[in-house]
């Protein structure tokens, strides 16, 4: 994997070079809706990070702020939820969108604007929810809460998206699709209708079922929207900077279609044992026991691309952040096998481990997979390269030890948690205590990620201002020794 | 250019069976169940709560509680719901469909940060209880990580008698000497809610529990 590109004669114009400078152009065309939709993403990653400090604290401390009403436990958990998922999740998934898809399609954008008001809407609807979860006017379904008005907001805005994306799609150039343009189509095409649905039929329901529609839109939000664009962009970041194609494109597209058949299956796990007929979480039981099939088939293909290049992750922050998240999410889907079984669901369910298994799909893979985007993306629009390997140091092992710390806490205390309540001897007061220690380092780990967020953060801005490096070589933790063709 | 057609449809049906799968049938299934009726004996359940209690519902969304606090119990098979003394005392018994027909929204809940909540207003009756553990959770509950909710409280100076719902507050916690504290409507309403909060009446579906079968746990708060 060593070949050196020749360096092309200046009399001759190759196609490589016609290819490198429509490639520059391409780029150069999704600019403004890229890095508009990543640095409002970015400003509510800070508002997540600062709302998940404060939530972390109060599991511990709670006369902490406790004379504002606006930040009680029960509305900064749905605003730190929901600014993480809503603020940064969508908005970094819509912009790695974007460019991933004018680069497959291998077409220049047209009529950015588009894109730029449905972000606009985007982050109005975002804007309008939080305040409204803060003034305590939310409606009490994870990840539903923002009322009516602001999911109508965020209904037309990624709507907007979504079409551009088809019409994008409808004028590629390129004839064979790619697996990661399978996997935004479904993002783009699933998204509206998860969103939408899900909302109107909370608006029109009541009794158990409505709890049966939030478990369906949780779960499809997480395994479908999510899984999509961060495996989508897995797909493409890695065989892009190792230089070498991805190991089986038919494990490839069998991940891909079975994780679609069945990931949309899974969300009644949410209610084993509840207020449902039986057939509900048994249904969902089985197709989570069937996500083994995507589990194998993607793990499988990303450890047998990455066979014999492990070493990039040395060299390379894109490989580093992607591959940590591509791994994170064989674990969460593992997790969810797991915990999935009536006999482990007895332990785990109503307990911070579930609050942990979010966060290793939203944060673990999905953002650190956002983050690896970013690092390859950034400097191929604004035209200069991360000014510093350190920052990026530092903010890949504040993000991985913090976020690993939060989520290993969350499962041993989540553990602990459910061990205690399942003793009818503990009172409910002796069963905090059972867990209290894990949330306390819980917030320790939280501190990591602030300052990793604040370095990344910081570091944004410079590229924004364009104040990076000057082009040429990408930044790199060190430099390869090989002399490899990475991009 | 063939594979489009094969993406699109294969997208489209197999979400499109996960959502009348899960969120259609289960709205024929479950989504008009009627109230439980003895004519002969003149019992209907549920009943549709209105009043302060809907009021405090809705101070129940508002602060988040379901954030902490499950409304669901859930058989023995799947832990220690029962023998906690969550699902009634009375009438032992997991939660069914028919339990939450009025509920809307539905509060479930997904996390036990703190005890189910199905049945506290038969677990704990004593208004006076529930406002103290509002203003002050460690007051009442040592240990306890409940958020105060002091500011669904007000001090009020006394002017002759004691105000009726002035809390019963000693050392650290009690107000200085001539005033009192009183609960906001949110806070009475949020309590006629807890209270109204008792589903014990035997369900067939639900089993048939024998009455007070359920061990006396060492605490139900």
């Amino acid at each position: 994997m060593t070949t050196q590109t020749e360096t092309p004669s200046s009399s001759a114009v190759t196609s490589i070079e016609v290819e490198a400078v429509d490639r520059a152009l391409i780029d150069a065309s999704t600019r403004a809706p890229v890095m508009f939709f990543y640095t409002t993403a970015l400003t509510w990653l800070f508002a997540a990070t600062v709302f998940g400090v404060i939530a972390s604290l109060k599991m511990h401390a709670p006369e902490f702020l406790g004379g504002w009403p606006a930040l009680t436990y029960g509305r900064i958990w749905p605003a730190f939820t929901n600014t993480l998922v809503y603020g940064w999740g969508c908005p970094a998934a819509i912009g790695t969108s974007i460019w991933l898809m004018a680069r497959l399609c291998r077409v220049a954008l047209r009529s950015p604007a588009a894109l730029i008001i449905g972000g606009i809407f985007w982050n109005i609807g975002v804007t309008v929810g939080v305040i409204s979860i803060l003034s305590g006017n939310m409606r009490p379904f994870e990840l539903l809460e923002f009322p009516r008005s602001a999911a109508i907001l965020l209904f037309i805005a990624y709507s907007l998206v979504s079409v551009w994306g088809l019409i994008m799609f409808n004028k590629r150039r390129s004839g064979h699709i790619y697996i990661t343009t399978w996997y935004l189509l479904g993002a783009f095409f699933w998204f509206p209708w998860l969103y939408g649905a899900a909302n109107v039929m909370i608006g029109h329901t009541h009794g158990a079922a409505q709890a049966g529609i939030a478990a369906w839109y949780m779960q499809g939000l997480l395994g479908l929207f999510f899984t999509s664009v961060g495996l989508g962009a897995v797909y493409y970041l890695i065989p892009k900077v190792l230089g070498r194609p991805i190991h089986s494109y038919y494990l490839a597209s069998l991940g891909f279609w079975t994780q679609a058949l069945f990931a949309g299956w899974t969300g009644m796990t949410r209610l084993t044992g509840g207020p449902v007929p039986a057939w509900m979480p048994t249904v969902s039981i089985a197709a989570t026991i069937m996500m083994l099939i995507p589990l194998v088939t993607v793990t499988v293909n990303h450890v047998l691309t990455m066979y014999g290049r492990y070493d990039m992750v040395y060299y390379s922050p894109t490989i580093r952040f992607t591959i940590f998240g591509a791994f994170a999410w064989s674990l969460s889907i593992f997790a969810a096998i797991i915990t999935s079984l009536r006999s482990v669901d007895r332990l785990t369910h109503f307990t911070q481990f579930s609050a942990g298994q979010f966060q290793l799909i939203v944060y673990a893979f999905f953002t650190m997979v956002m983050f690896g985007s970013m690092y390859y993306i950034v400097p191929r629009l604004v035209g200069c390269e991360w000014l510093s390997a350190t920052f990026i140091r530092v903010h890949f092992w504040g993000a991985a030890y913090g976020m690993g710390l939060v989520i290993l806490m969350l499962f041993i205390g989540g553990a602990a948690q459910g061990d205690a309540w399942l003793d009818p001897q503990l009172s409910p007061a002796l069963v905090i205590g059972y867990f209290q220690p894990y949330m306390i380092a819980r917030t320790i780990g939280w501190l990591l990620i602030v300052l990793a967020h604040l370095i990344f953060f910081l570091h944004f801005l410079a590229m924004l201002f364009r104040l990076g490096q000057p082009s040429g070589e990408p930044t790199l933790f060190a430099a390869i020794e090989e002399g490899g063709d990475h991009v | 250019m063939k594979q489009f057609p094969v993406i699109f449809g294969g997208v489209f049906a197999t979400f499109a069976l996960s959502f009348i799968g899960l969120a259609m049938v289960p709205q024929l299934q479950i989504g008009n169940l009627q109230p439980f009726v003895d004519e002969d004996a003149g019992d209907i359940y549920p009943i549709n709560a209105g009043g302060q209690a809907a009021q405090g519902r809705k101070v129940y969304i508002a602060e988040g509680c379901v954030a902490c606090h499950s409304q669901q119990v859930r058989d023995e098979q799947m832990g220690a719901d029962l023998a906690r003394g969550w699902g009634d005392y009375k009438f032992p018994r997991r939660t069914v469909a028919r339990d939450y027909i009025y509920d809307q929204p539905v509060l479930l809940g997904s996390m036990r940060t703190g005890p189910d909540l199905t049945n506290i207003g038969s677990r704990q009756s004593n208004p006076m209880w529930h406002y103290l553990h509002l203003y002050s959770p460690r007051y009442v509950t040592p240990g306890s990580i409940m958020p105060p909710f002091r500011f669904l409280f007000e001090k009020r100076k006394i002017t002759g008698q004691r105000p009726d719902d002035a809390l019963d507050l000693t050392g650290v916690e009690a107000p200085e000497a001539g005033y009192a504290i009183v609960p906001k409507p949110e806070a009475k309403a949020l309590v006629a809610y807890l209270l109204s909060l008792d589903h014990s009446h035997a369900l067939k579906e639900a089993g048939e529990a024998e009455p007070a079968a359920a061990a006396q746990p060492a605490t139900s708060k």
